[in-house]
């Protein structure tokens, strides 16, 4: 298979450019947050701010409980985009603001963050811009979240 | 404190090029709950069309920021790392990063500017390999909460 032009080098998106249209919704998928979740990411990714594992370090600083790292949140943002598109080499730009904390308590449930998606536009060289929601309880955690996908 | 805007412009080259390992890619990806056979299985990228495992499209954040850490930590710059939340997150990809990539990383102080009582820093990072292939550039916005009081 040739590469279209301004195609991302290796890895072809599933979803065909000509089979999306712009309004297109990407029904929501929920993503659970447990402490242990975020122990296993400020291991992964270096991240050991003892706001996102330490309830009592939490609240000495004025927080609620511990809060999820923003880059969790924004890495199930990925998962959402790059399962949708069907290769995460599909993704050539992703990018997020952080509008409210995950707040994640010590119990068997932890938090939820729901995220859905919208195709915004349609742009040249088969690809697209997906506008994310990211909700945890009430609150959008993620804005201005949006992902250009090469798609095939 | 406000920051010091005379930092705006500032480069700082990380100190050894970062090297992807499959193992990392996978304890990444399993970190974030993914188990997408791409990040996890060679044979799997491979069939996708990829040279080895792929990276997740937020990986970058393991190593773009150890660059910075040398500005965050100098205090002619004034900032107080206790107040600093994370703001804003961009990737901004020419290809995806593989598993045996050699990453060279310099990260820019691009813009320190106030809004409110806060203060905002953005970063940009440049990765590339050793050849100068740039392989993807990372924006991070911190803001220091108070900072501009």
């Amino acid at each position: 298979m040739t590469a279209k032009p301004g195609a991302a080098k290796g890895g072809i998106a599933t979803v065909k450019y000509d089979e999306v249209e712009v309004g297109q919704e990407i029904p929501a998928v929920d993503y659970p947050v447990r402490r242990v979740n975020l122990v296993m990411y400020a291991g992964a990714s270096g991240d050991f701010n003892p706001i996102h594992w330490n309830e009592r370090h939490a609240k000495a600083v004025g927080l609620p409980d511990v809060i999820a790292h923003g880059m969790y949140t924004m890495a199930q943002g990925g998962r959402f985009i790059t399962d949708w598109a069907g290769d995460p080499g599909a993704v050539v730009d992703y990018g997020v603001r952080f509008s409210s904390m995950v707040v994640v308590p010590d119990d068997d449930e932890g938090a939820t963050v729901s995220i859905s998606g919208r195709i915004e536009e349609k742009l040249d060289g088969n690809r697209v811009i997906v506008v994310l929601t990211a909700k945890s309880g009430d609150s959008r955690v993620l804005s201005k979240a949006r992902a250009i996908v090469q798609l095939a | 404190m406000a920051l010091n805007r005379e930092f705006v412009g500032r480069a700082y080259e990380a100190s050894a090029p970062y090297e992807v390992s499959r193992v990392k890619i996978a304890e990444f990806a399993t970190a974030i709950g993914d188990q997408n056979p791409i990040y996890h299985r060679e044979d799997a990228a491979v069939a996708a069309g990829h040279p080895d495992v792929v990276a997740p499209p937020t990986f970058p954040i393991v190593f773009s920021m150890s660059a910075a850490g040398e500005a965050f930590g100098d205090p002619d710059l004034g900032l107080d790392f206790a107040m600093v939340v994370h703001a804003e997150q961009r990737f901004e990809y020419e290809r995806p990063i593989y598993a045996g990539d050699r990453l060279h990383c310099t990260t820019t102080i691009t813009e320190i500017r106030s809004v409110g009582r806060n203060e905002f820093l953005t970063l940009r990072s440049d990765v590339s390999t050793g050849e100068g292939e740039l392989v993807c550039r990372a924006y991070n916005t911190i803001v220091e909460r108070g900072g501009a009081a």
